[in-house]
């Protein structure tokens, strides 16, 4: 740095002498213009610049002058000569040499890295301003700078105005929105709001005042403490309450399981525990297995800690038959061999457990198969060097069993419905070969939970199911479910009544949140649909209705003149969305066709003859589909089906005997052949549209007399007809509903207040809202689009009130 | 042991004063109710047909312009105050609940052009085709006293709108440039051009209130900060928009009436598609204006009547005319989203509710329950066909019936050819243009 430094400043000197002349720009030129006029100016003052007598010359000169002052005797007004000392001599100990010559820069700059540290920023940005040689850019053209200043523009105030976008998507989602936004409370204002300016004047009351002041306290007597406002401010009564339930039902989650623990530690079985502790062992292994090939770290840390227990097992007395059971079976060993075994068993585990654990490593896997002798069972089990190609020695469930299965299919040839009876069996075999015992242990399991779950059924009744199909709690509807299923005592039958409440109460609270999503896609999607004309065109008509008969007259022909023409190129998207739930539709019903041809398309023959003509090729591959579908007989099902509906359409007849009426009537007793005539005979049905078509299937549910008055077309919001059915069948009147319900489902969505002006939306809203969206409660985002049904609920509460009063 | 009693608590059945509804214990098992899906059927359809004979939303003429309507302008304070200036330079100061005039004055000379009322309500602006901005006082003045403006601005140019800053002391207007100008000074702040173009409308945002929008006689709508020193962006239609209004809930989303018949509504960040277009008009769209709850908007057409859209529907909800109504050119929703104010060349202006078979007044918590049940079936049953079919007829005027088929056979004619020029040309070749896309000329950045 210091070279290139002193590298340059030669060069500024070489510059120098060459007089400027090298200098191009314009500004340096005006400079030269101004240094040569200067030089012009100062050419009668003799100048040191010239050579390096003149210095000499100057101080004769002067002294001459002098001498000549002093000759004259008279005294004369002394001329101090002016000179400029900077010229000569530099304040700063930089002197530039010569008249015409400049300070530059780079002389500058070496006092100051002298004189102080302080300023070497300063320092560094002179450096900079140095080096930098090339002249400044031409500024933009006016327009585009000014396209450059719009487009800022307008990012900043999209920025600005996307602030409000989450206040809007809530009110759009929000099910009530109550104008004025502001609402002022409603009631007798207090005394405090009212009257103002009062002063404490009389010493006490200041005094009293200042400590109320000093310590934060009410001044007046208010209702709320302002810590307790400010408390209520941090969080609404919404938030709250959705807080409450997740605290009370995690609370709860938590005493059922501590109960459980209980009750299991409980259990006097010593076959129980032991089985229960077997069967941890086996999931800690298989969990020990996978984290070996996963995370070997975390399976080196889980190997301490078998030496860790291994320690302890060697410190304590147990399973070294020593204890008081041990004693007992010791006596008894010699006649029951039973007692022998489960001493032998004692001794074995206490063996395995006091074995040092060798860690497997990759490098030394020859290593390993000497220490296999070494290391317990339950390792070696474990080990995957079972042949990974063949999922069936593995026994577990592997990612895909149908390819497998048809790999195997020779070993389990039979037509077998399902894999997972293949995979089971599969299972069967392999633990059957490995350990006998395992699955005699797992049998009693097995009888335990069976017998759970006979209890259980018992119980069904009494805890109720989880109906909701809420996406975003499966693992805690889960664990709730999973309490509910190890209560097996009745006395908890309460307990998980509660606890459904709990998670029914939990979900439907979050259940608003999981719906936004759906219904902002909704609205996202009827914008699309909107375009199709018709759900929300007016039938503008010539005819004007002016009582209710004219309603009747409206010719249904010109309805829908403006809809049914409606132009259909532009609603490719539309369309195509319709197909598509079509195509679902068609694909929730089986087609044999389809089916048959897929396959037929799927299935290759691999060594047909080409020579082979085109019906022989069919003939073979109708019986591979024969062969392929052996066991469903999709012809006869359908002729089943047909029967079937053919059956339930035929008309019935009707018997309006009444047994007992005019004549004796009991068990045994026929009513007499009189009374026939009681019995209405069916009409013939019209015959079917489909009797001589074999291969067909009308329904003839369609009543056309009233399909006038029937949707024939699903709404946009509903997914399938059924769903439409159940919002139209659940009736929202207060005849088949109580007051508050109706109240519930008929609120208005937009509720004004009459003679109020409604303000358009202030800041103060957008800022609340800000204050919601802060960071630190990301997590539970939910919370924010809740906001819009807050007022709702605040609004029905008002209603509520209302019919009280009168 | 468990000994039953029969008690029966009188406050289950005993009605508390003569007046309450007897009590009538129900069971409310479904099984015990297998027509209720028909019956609410049936009440859902005798409720539209009630809304359709009821639907008489015409309520009053205000008569006593001299003159076309040109603009009005609602009192952001009191709701039974409104203004209006006609194309005499004339305006008039109504009370809506009495329905009369209550103050008369010459504000210019020619029309007036537009006019604005202070946010506090005290005092309002009017420009007119005088080249002037006059600032007026709401007080009528005393017997005796003339009628003078507190403030007169004189201008270089013609201006043709104005609108008031929500909350400050400043306004802006449109002519040759848009300016902005601080009630304090005789001349503007800041002013605005982009292109040499007439602006006919100026609108700040309610929301955003340092945001403006304009329209521009180049097709063009210009959206302006009142902090910036430039334009901020310009969205350039086929034809031209004659006034916009921004939505007072949210504020990022306007609507333009345009002159090719339709309103778009445009999201400020994304100009260069509107986000909906409202079609209906079959004529030129003159005004258009918000409900105060955001959720709706009212037009002005040339075609004489007038219409309301719901926000994001592509079609009206409602279409209001009368004979005697005629080109209608300016529109107010008013602030208390209860009615709907017109103005039209054959100098009346209308009063209309807002909802056409709404009941007025106050309604007793027993009638507000069942227009809320009704209106609830309403919207239940809204797709059956019967119900529908009611629901949404409509009488219109035999010229706009005729000239709405027209337009509906012009409209396919040009789709057909298109999609016949599609398919004769190479593919890819004829863009497929939807029906937002095809309005926007360009956007200028």
């Amino acid at each position: 740095m210091v070279e290139s430094k002193a590298a340059k400043r030669r060069k500024r000197k070489t510059q120098k002498e060459d007089k400027k002349t090298t200098s191009a720009t314009v500004l340096q030129r005006i400079r030269d213009a101004e240094e040569e006029l200067h030089q012009t100016q100062t050419e009668d003052v003799i100048s040191a610049s010239e050579d390096e007598g003149g210095d000499d010359e100057e101080r004769k000169h002067s002294k001459l002058l002098d001498a000549i002052r002093s000759l004259g005797g008279k005294r004369r007004k002394k001329l101090t000569e002016r000179s400029e000392a900077s010229i000569q001599v530099s304040e700063f100990a930089v002197n530039a040499e010569g008249e015409g010559d400049k300070i530059h820069l780079s002389e500058l700059i070496e006092n100051i890295d002298k004189a102080s540290t302080s300023l070497s920023k300063a320092k560094q940005r002179l450096n900079k301003l140095k080096n930098h040689h090339s002249t400044l850019d031409t500024p933009l053209n006016r327009k585009e700078a000014e396209q450059i200043q719009r487009e800022v523009a307008f990012e900043k105030t999209s920025k600005l105005v996307s602030g409000w976008e989450h206040v809007v998507n809530q009110n759009q989602r929000a099910e009530q929105l109550v104008f004025p936004l502001k609402q002022e409370l409603s009631g007798p204002k207090r005394m405090e709001h009212v009257v103002s300016g009062w002063k404490a004047q009389t010493p006490l009351e200041k005094e009293i005042f200042s400590l109320l002041h000093a310590n934060n306290q009410p001044v007046h007597d208010v209702v709320l403490t302002a810590g307790e406002e400010s408390s209520i401010k941090a969080m609404s009564l919404e938030e709250a309450k959705l807080r409450r339930a997740e605290l009370q039902k995690f609370r709860a989650l938590q005493s059922y399981y501590e109960a459980k623990a209980k009750r299991q530690k409980k259990i006097k079985s010593k076959t129980y525990h032991k089985i229960q502790h077997k069967v941890l062992r086996k999931d800690y292994l298989k969990h020990f297995d996978e984290l070996l090939k996963t995370d070997p770290d975390a399976a080196l840390e889980e190997l301490n800690k078998a030496e860790l227990s291994r320690m302890k097992e060697r410190m304590t007395l147990k399973h070294q038959n020593s204890g008081k059971w041990a004693k007992s079976r010791a006596i008894m060993a010699k006649y029951d061999e039973g007692a022998r075994k489960a001493m032998q068993q004692q001794l074995e585990v206490n063996k395995d457990l006091t074995l040092k654990l060798v860690i497997p490593t990759d490098e030394d896997e020859e290593d390993e198969e000497e220490s296999v002798e070494a290391l317990p069972s339950f390792v070696n089990d474990a080990e995957p060097i079972v042949d990974a190609v063949n999922p069936w020695m593995r026994g577990k469930l592997s990612t895909e069993p149908a390819l497998q299965e048809e790999s195997n299919d020779m070993e389990t040839s039979g037509a077998r419905p399902g894999n997972v009876q293949a995979e089971e069996e599969a299972n069967h075999l392999q633990e059957v070969e490995e350990e006998v015992e395992e699955t005699e242990e797992e049998a009693i399991l097995r009888g335990f939970e069976e017998r759970r779950k006979m209890r259980r059924v018992e119980d069904v009744e009494v805890t109720p199911m989880f109906v909701g199909d809420n996406k975003e709690l499966p693992a805690e509807k889960a664990e709730a479910i999973e309490v509910s299923d190890d209560d097996d005592d009745n006395d908890n039958e309460e307990e998980e009544a509660e606890i459904s409440t709990f998670t029914r109460l939990f979900q439907g609270l979050v259940k608003n949140h999981v719906d936004s999503p759906a219904e902002t896609a909704k609205m996202g999607a009827s914008i699309c649909v909107g375009q199709d004309e018709s759900p929300t065109m007016l039938d503008e008509g010539l005819v004007r209705v002016m009582a209710p008969e004219d309603l009747e007259l409206l010719s249904q022909g010109d309805a829908s003149l403006m809809t049914t023409s409606a132009p259909r190129i532009e609603q490719t998207d539309s369309q195509s969305e319709t197909q598509h739930a079509g195509e679902k539709k068609r694909k929730i019903m089986i087609d044999p066709n389809e089916v048959l041809t897929k396959e037929a398309k799927v299935i290759k023959v691999p060594f047909a003859p080409t020579a082979v003509d085109d019906v022989e090729g069919m003939e073979e591959q109708r019986v591979i589909i024969k062969e392929a579908f052996a066991g469903d007989d999709v012809v006869s099902d359908f002729l089943k089906d047909k029967e079937k509906q053919e059956e339930a359409r035929k008309p019935k007849d009707l018997d309006l005997t009444l047994p007992g009426w005019g004549e004796w009537g009991g068990i045994g007793l026929k009513p007499s052949n009189r009374k026939r005539r009681f019995l209405v005979q069916a009409a013939e049905p019209t015959p079917r549209r489909d009797l001589k078509l074999p291969n067909v299937i009308f329904s003839e549910k369609r009543d056309s007399s009233i399909a006038r008055l029937q949707v024939c077309q699903l709404p946009f919001p509903f997914r399938h007809p059924k769903e439409f059915e159940h919002v139209i069948c659940s009736p929202i009147g207060h005849t088949w509903n109580t007051q508050n319900a109706v109240q519930k489902i008929t609120a208005p969505k937009v509720m004004t207040k009459l003679g109020t002006i409604i303000e358009p939306m202030s800041r103060e809203k957008y800022i609340k809202n800000q204050e919601l969206v802060a960071p630190g409660r990301k997590s539970d985002q939910y919370l924010e689009s809740d906001k819009g049904t807050q007022n709702k609920k605040r609004s029905q509460q008002k209603k509520k009130h209302k019919p009280k009063k009168n | 042991m468990k000994v039953k009693v029969i008690s029966r608590n009188p406050d289950d059945y005993v009605r508390q004063t003569k007046l309450d509804i007897q009590r009538v214990p129900r069971n409310y098992d479904p099984s015990l109710n297998p027509f209720e899906t028909p019956r609410e059927y049936t009440r859902a359809l005798n409720a539209t047909k009630l809304e359709r004979v009821f639907a008489k939303p015409f309520l009053a003429s205000l008569d006593g312009h001299r003159d076309g309507v040109n603009c009005m302008a609602k009192h952001p304070k009191s709701l039974s105050t409104m203004l209006s200036g006609s194309c005499d330079g004339e305006l008039k100061v109504w009370n809506l609940t009495k329905r009369e005039c209550v103050r008369t004055l010459q504000a210019h000379e020619g029309f007036v052009r537009a006019m604005v009322v202070r946010f506090c309500g005290t005092s309002f602006f009017t420009i007119g085709d005088d080249k002037t901005i006059k600032q007026w006082s709401m007080e009528t003045p005393g017997y005796g006293e003339e009628e003078e403006p507190l403030n007169t601005i004189l201008g270089k140019s013609v201006f043709t709108g104005i609108d008031h800053h929500q909350e400050r002391g400043v306004f802006a207007t449109c002519g040759q440039q848009v300016d902005i100008w601080d009630e304090q000074r005789s001349s503007p702040i800041r002013s605005f051009s982009w292109g040499v173009d007439s602006f006919s409308c100026v609108r700040f945002n309610p929301v955003e209130t340092g945001l403006l929008a304009s329209c521009a006689s180049d097709r063009s709508i210009v959206l302006y900060d009142m902090r910036e020193a430039t334009p901020l962006k310009k969205v350039i239609m086929t034809l031209r928009s004659n006034t916009l209004c921004w939505n007072p809930m949210e504020a990022y989303n306007f609507t333009c009436s345009n002159e090719d018949y339709n309103l778009y509504t445009f999201d400020m960040r994304k100009l260069d598609m509107p986000s909906v277009t409202h079609k209906d008009h079959v004529s030129a769209v003159l005004d258009v204006d918000y409900s105060p709850t955001g959720k709706e908007f009212v037009s002005a057409s040339f075609d004489k009547t007038i219409r309301i859209f719901p926000k994001d529907s592509y079609h009206s909800r409602e279409v209001y005319h009368t004979t005697r109504m005629q080109h209608v050119i300016c529109v107010k929703w008013s602030s208390d989203n209860k009615y709907v104010l017109s103005g039209s060349d054959e100098m009346n202006i209308r009063l209309w509710k807002a909802s056409a078979a709404e009941k007025l007044g106050v309604l007793t918590p027993r009638e507000q329950a069942a227009v809320n049940y009704n209106q609830k079936l309403k919207e239940r049953f809204q797709h059956h066909p019967e119900v529908r079919r009611i629901a949404r007829h409509r009488h219109v005027p035999k010229s706009i019936y005729n000239q709405r088929r027209e337009l509906h056979i012009m409209r396919t004619a040009r789709l057909r050819k298109e999609s016949n020029i599609r398919k004769h040309s190479t593919p890819g070749s004829v863009p497929v243009l939807s029906e937002k896309e095809k309005h926007i000329v360009a956007v200028v950045k």
